[in-house]
C-alpha cells in the first residue's frame, strides 16, 4: 500500500496516520503528564531535563533505560503478536509470572548442566510455560466462546495465587521466612553486557543489561518475519482484519486464535530470562512488576510493528529509569509519575487513537484530493 | 457462632463488590465494556479520602467520591461513545492512570507514602447500633442475628441493600432501563425509534460511577479510615468477574458478590487453621477460585453465560 493511500478507517493519508497521529497521540499523553505535575506543585520542564539526564545523562544510565527496554520487548511484542490477530492478550503479567516460573525450576533443577546447554533448555522452558498459560485463555476463547479478554485478567490473578503459594510452601529453602528461592548457580546466570565487552577489552559502565536484549532483538526479527512473511503469519492477519473473510478463504479462525496466542505468551514468558536469570538471580513474589501492562501501552505506541515496538519500549525504558532519578530530585515526584504516563499512552495512543482526526481531517484530504 | 461471625464478614467484604457489579450492570447491560470498575473505585476512594480529611465530613467525602468516579465514566464515555474507541483499551487505560495518579498526588500532597491521613471518627461512616441490640442479646439465636448481622453496620451497607432492588427495578420497570437494555441488544432499532444511542448510554455510564462512588467511598470512609495505595486491590475485577458469573442480571450477580465475598471471609479465617480430615487448605487456593469459578462458567462447563448482544461494539449510524 503506497503511503499518500488513504487510511481505511480514518480517510487521512496513510503517512500522517502512521507518523503525525501516533505524534500527536504522544504529545497529548506528555502534556496531560506536564499538568499532573503542575497539579503536584513541582516544575515540568525541571522534571523533563531531570528524567532525560537521568535515562541518558550516562553511560550506567543508558544501560539501565536499555534494561527496562528489553523486558519492555518481550512484553510489547507478545501484545502486538495477538493484536495481529484481532485479540487482546491482556494476560501478559501472568505469562510472564509462570514462564519466570519454568526458568527457575530449569536453573534450580538442570543446574548441572553447563551454560551453553542450560541457556537453550531455560529458554525454551520460559517459551514453553508463558506459551502454555496463553493457550488455556485460547482454547477457551477459540473452542468454547469464552471472552479473551476477561479470561486472560483472570488468568494473571490464578497466576499470582499459583505463584505465591508455590514460593511461600514449596520453592522457599528450607527454614527461610522469605517468599523467594534460593540465588541460582554462578554458571545459571546471564552475563551482563559489561562483563561481555569487559571481556572484548571494551570497558564500559557496569549496569544491569545482560544479554537477553540480543533475544529480545532476535524476538523482534523473527516476530517480523512471522507476521509478515509466512503463510500462518498471513493467515493471522486475515482472521484479524476480518473472521468471515478467513472462513470464506478457507482459513480456520479457531487455530488461529491458538496459534498467535500460543506466541504471544512465548514472548511474554521470555521477559522472565531478562528479570530472572539477568538480574535477580533467584525466583521472587511479583518480579514481574506490571511490565506486561507496560506492553500494552508500548504495542498500541509501537503500532503493533517491531520497528515501532523497539523505540516505544525504549522510550518507556527511559521513563523508567529516568523516573527513579527524578523520584530521587523531586521527592514531591514519585515513580508513580511512570504508571501515569503508562495511563495516558494507553488512553491517548489506544482508546483516543482518532480523536485528531476531525481536526486533521480538512488540512490533509483537502490536499490530497488536490 | 464462627458462622454468624463468617456471614457478618461476609456481608461488609461484599458490599463494595455488590456496588460495583451493579455499576457494570448498568455500563455493560447498555453496550460498554467496563473493566474500568476497579479504576473508578479506586479515584472515588482517593477522593473520598482527601475531601473528608480537609473537610471533616463524612458527606462532602461521599460527594467528592461519587463526583470523582462520575468524571472517569464520563472519560470513559468520550473514548468509547463519542470517539468509539475500543471499550477495552479505555477501560485499561483508565485502571492504570488512576492507580498512578492517586499514588502520585496522595505524596505529593500528603507526604505520608501514598496514603492520606488518618480520618478522625466523625469523618467516616461508623457502625451503627440499631435500637434494643444490647437488650436482646441474650436471647438465643435471634440475639445474635439481630445483633451482628442487621444491626451494626454503617449506612453505605445499609444504601446497598436498598439499592438492590432499585437497581433492578430501574432497569426491568423504567423507560429508562427499557431503553437502556435495548441499546445494549440493538442499538439500531433503539435509534429508529428516535432515541439517541450515544445519550442512553453516557447516562448508563453516569448511574455506573455514582455506585462505583459509593463503593470507593466505602472502601476508604467505612472499611478503612482514609485512602491507602490501591486500596482496591482487585475488588472492581472481582466485581466483574461475579457480573458476569450473574450472567449480567442484578440478583443472581449480587449472590455471586455474596459467594466471593464469603470466599474472601473464609480465607481469612482459613489462614494458618487446619480443617479436620482435609488437613492445611492453602489459602490461595481459596482466593483464586472466584478467578477459577468465573473461567469455568465462562468456557460453558456450567450454565452458559449470555452477554448483552451488542456489548463491546462501538455504535456508528449508517451514513
Amino acid at each position: 500500500m503506497s503511503v499518500t493511500a488513504p487510511d481505511p478507517v480514518s480517510g487521512l493519508p496513510r503517512w500522517s496516520v502512521l507518523g503525525l497521529l501516533p505524534g500527536l497521540n504522544l504529545l497529548a499523553a506528555f502534556a496531560a503528564c506536564g499538568l499532573i505535575v503542575l497539579l503536584a506543585g513541582e516544575d515540568p520542564w525541571q522534571a523533563v531535563q531531570v528524567l532525560v539526564g537521568g535515562a541518558f545523562g550516562s553511560g550506567e544510565a543508558v544501560g539501565y533505560t536499555l534494561f527496562y527496554a528489553t523486558s519492555f520487548i518481550f512484553t510489547g511484542l507478545a501484545v502486538a503478536v495477538a493484536f495481529q490477530c484481532g485479540l487482546f492478550n491482556i494476560g501478559g503479567e501472568g505469562q510472564a509470572l509462570i514462564g519466570g516460573l519454568g526458568v527457575a525450576l530449569v536453573c534450580l533443577h538442570l543446574d548441572v548442566l553447563p551454560f551453553l546447554l542450560l541457556l537453550p533448555v531455560a529458554i525454551a522452558a520460559a517459551a514453553l510455560f508463558g506459551a502454555a498459560w496463553a493457550f488455556v485463555p485460547a482454547v477457551l476463547q477459540a473452542r468454547r466462546g469464552s471472552h479473551i479478554v476477561i479470561t486472560t485478567i483472570m488468568f494473571n490473578f490464578i497466576a499470582t495465587s499459583i505463584m505465591v503459594y508455590l514460593l511461600v510452601n514449596v520453592m522457599s529453602p528450607a527454614g527461610s521466612m522469605q517468599p523467594e528461592t534460593r540465588a541460582f548457580a554462578e554458571h545459571a546466570r546471564l552475563p551482563y553486557v559489561h562483563e561481555v565487552a569487559g571481556a572484548l577489552g571494551w570497558e564500559i559502565p557496569s549496569s544491569p543489561l545482560n544479554v537477553s536484549l540480543v533475544l529480545a532483538l532476535l524476538c523482534c526479527a523473527g516476530a517480523w518475519l512471522f507476521v509478515w512473511h509466512t503463510r500462518a503469519g498471513y493467515r493471522t492477519r486475515v482472521v484479524g482484519a476480518s473472521p468471515a473473510a478467513a472462513v470464506f478463504g478457507g482459513i480456520s479462525p479457531g487455530t488461529q486464535v491458538l496459534v498467535a496466542m500460543t506466541l504471544s505468551g512465548a514472548l511474554a514468558g521470555c521477559m522472565s530470562l531478562n528479570e530472572l536469570m539477568g538480574v535477580q538471580h533467584r525466583l521472587v513474589l511479583e518480579f514481574t512488576g506490571g511490565f506486561g501492562f507496560v506492553g500494552i501501552a508500548v504495542a498500541l505506541m509501537g503500532r503493533g510493528h517491531p520497528a515501532g515496538i523497539v523505540p516505544a519500549a525504549v522510550l518507556f525504558g527511559a521513563l523508567y529509569q529516568g523516573g527513579a532519578e527524578l523520584a530521587f530530585e523531586i521527592p514531591a515526584i514519585t515513580r508513580d509519575m511512570v504508571v501515569i504516563m503508562q495511563g495516558l499512552v494507553i488512553l491517548f495512543a489506544g482508546a483516543l487513537e482518532y480523536m485528531f482526526v476531525p481536526a486533521l481531517r480538512p488540512f490533509l484530504v483537502r490536499r490530497a484530493v488536490d | 457462632m464462627a458462622a454468624v461471625v463468617v456471614l457478618d464478614s461476609t456481608l461488609r467484604l461484599a458490599t463494595p463488590l455488590i456496588l460495583a457489579a451493579l455499576a457494570g450492570l448498568f455500563s455493560e447491560r447498555s453496550g460498554i465494556i467496563d473493566i474500568g470498575l476497579e479504576g473508578k473505585m479506586l479515584g472515588a476512594a482517593f477522593a473520598a479520602g482527601c475531601v473528608a480529611a480537609v473537610t471533616g465530613s463524612a458527606w462532602v467525602g461521599l460527594t467528592a467520591a461519587m463526583a470523582a468516579s462520575v468524571l472517569l465514566a464520563l472519560l470513559h464515555g468520550y473514548a468509547c461513545i463519542t470517539h468509539r474507541g475500543n471499550q477495552v483499551v479505555s477501560g485499561l487505560a483508565i485502571n492504570i492512570l488512576v492507580s498512578g495518579l492517586t499514588a502520585f498526588l496522595a505524596v505529593a500532597w500528603f507526604a505520608q507514602g501514598g496514603r492520606t491521613p488518618q480520618l478522625p471518627d466523625a469523618a467516616r461512616f461508623l457502625s451503627m447500633d440499631w435500637p434494643g441490640a444490647g437488650v436482646l442479646e441474650a436471647v438465643p439465636f435471634v440475639g445474635v442475628v439481630y445483633g451482628e448481622l442487621l444491626s451494626g453496620h454503617n449506612v453505605i451497607v445499609y444504601l446497598t441493600w436498598l439499592a438492590v432492588p432499585a437497581v433492578a427495578l430501574v432497569l426491568y420497570r423504567t423507560r429508562f432501563g427499557l431503553r437502556l437494555r435495548a441499546v445494549g441488544e440493538n442499538p439500531f432499532a433503539v435509534d429508529t425509534a428516535g432515541v439517541s444511542v450515544a445519550g442512553v448510554r453516557y447516562r448508563a455510564l453516569v448511574c455506573a460511577g455514582v455506585l462505583c462512588g459509593l463503593a470507593g467511598a466505602y472502601l476508604a470512609l467505612a472499611q478503612s479510615a482514609g485512602f491507602l495505595r490501591d486500596m482496591t486491590a482487585g475488588k472492581g475485577y472481582i466485581a466483574l468477574a461475579a457480573l458476569i458469573f450473574g450472567n449480567w442480571r442484578p440478583v443472581p450477580a449480587v449472590l455471586a458478590c455474596l459467594l466471593f465475598g464469603c470466599l474472601d471471609a473464609v480465607s481469612i479465617r482459613l489462614q494458618g487453621a487446619s480443617l479436620p480430615g482435609l488437613g492445611e487448605v492453602p489459602v490461595q487456593l481459596v482466593q483464586a477460585l472466584p478467578y477459577v469459578l468465573t473461567v469455568v462458567l465462562l468456557a460453558g462447563f456450567v450454565g452458559r453465560g449470555v452477554p448483552p448482544k451488542a456489548i463491546g461494539v462501538p455504535y456508528a449510524k449508517e451514513g
